[in-house]
């Protein structure tokens, strides 16, 4: 597999030196010559110094058959339009963009981007699960799909507490996966009644979430 | 017109000036307070402090009610994903960028949106001023 990433910085930097220790064949745009000269001492031939999103840029670092391009600069525009044009331009399969701004993440991938990655949100999101006692967390965000992997906990008075769930009337697009008692993980049938202090792991449609926390009482 | 601007430079500032006159709305955009000097004065128009990328500072600025959206900042990519927003998050018909760079140019025009390409466009004029004192000195030798 050929990667090309662009933008050195430390996100660069460190993607690099990892992509190239699991073995990938990896390539490395930055605009800062001094870096480049850095960099190149360290890793050998595989840094270029120059714009990723000029297209003579990235023909000359193979784009035509790179599988995957990583823009990871510290300019959300940057990022944006190397991945646009890798994509536009070379056909690339699969481009990943850094979102600084993380009210960017939704419009990159309206524009076409098909993974971002947003810092701001990663490390709110693990601190969200970090939190004890949140009623509802989000585990995961499956964008593309609008869908969402959420936990939630039953509240004392929900409704559908001490019933089977074959008989609770889910919000659709709602489906119960998993349910965390006591430690224990119970992966439940029609027949799984649910208890007081349950953990439901659910995955759900974003616009569903409102009605499942109601229903649970949260 | 209602007409969104963003980019304070020679150009932005030239036609937010020149928009004001012909009657129009004009609201103008920049991440540098100092470029609004190359505005008139007394500009009637909004002008607003913020980089054009952000979806808060269009907003503040009047996207919603915009007819046109002009986006002339000195850096393609800001240019390129401003525009962007304007057409496909605030669904602006109008879209008009400048793109310095010819292959990101050609790459965005061909995904619909009206890109002027000062490089092309002055390459060509400079070409066919060349090219007619060539021959205008080839015919009176």
């Amino acid at each position: 597999m050929y990667i090309i990433l662009v933008g050195g910085g430390k996100v660069g930097y460190y993607l690099t030196k990892t992509l190239i220790n699991e073995g990938y064949e990896v390539f490395l745009i930055e605009k800062n010559p001094i870096k480049c000269h850095t960099y190149s001492e360290r890793f050998g031939s595989v840094i270029m110094q120059g714009d990723g999103a000029e297209a003579a840029t990235l023909a000359a670092a193979g784009a035509a058959r790179a599988d995957v391009v990583i823009a990871v600069t510290g300019e959300d525009e940057d990022n944006l339009v190397i991945c646009q044009m890798a994509k536009e331009k070379f056909h690339v399969g699969r481009t990943i963009a850094r979102v600084n701004n993380p009210k960017n993440e939704e419009l990159f991938r309206r524009l076409g981007i098909d993974v971002t990655v947003s810092q701001t949100n990663v490390i709110l999101s693990l601190i969200e699960q970090q939190i004890p006692n949140l009623p509802f967390v989000h585990l995961m965000s499956l964008r593309h799909a609008d869908l969402a992997i959420v936990e939630a906990r039953v509240a004392e008075h929900s409704p559908i507490l001490d019933q089977p769930i074959e008989r609770i009337q889910f919000p659709p697009e709602v489906i119960v996966t998993a349910i965390l008692r006591k430690g224990g993980l119970i992966i439940p049938t029609g027949q799984t009644v649910i208890r007081s202090g349950d953990e439901l792991i659910c995955v759900t449609k974003r616009e569903r979430e409102e009605a499942l926390q109601d229903l649970l009482g949260i | 017109m209602r007409i969104l601007i963003v980019g304070c430079g020679r150009v932005g500032g030239l036609l937010a000036g020149r928009l004001v006159e012909t009657g129009n709305d004009v609201s103008i955009v920049d991440a540098n307070s100092r470029s609004f000097r190359r505005l008139p004065e007394k500009f009637p128009g909004r002008v607003v402090l913020g980089t054009g990328i952000d979806e808060d500072v269009l907003r503040t600025a009047g996207i919603e009610q915009a007819n046109v959206f002009v986006a002339v900042t000195q850096d393609d990519n800001t240019n390129i994903m401003s525009a962007q927003i304007a057409r496909n998050v605030f669904g602006i018909d109008h879209v008009i960028l400048r793109i310095y760079d010819q292959a990101r140019a050609a790459v965005y025009r061909q995904l619909g949106l009206t890109v002027i390409c000062p490089t092309t466009t002055v390459a060509g004029m400079i070409e066919e001023e060349v090219l007619r004192s060539t021959t205008a000195a080839l015919r009176s030798s």
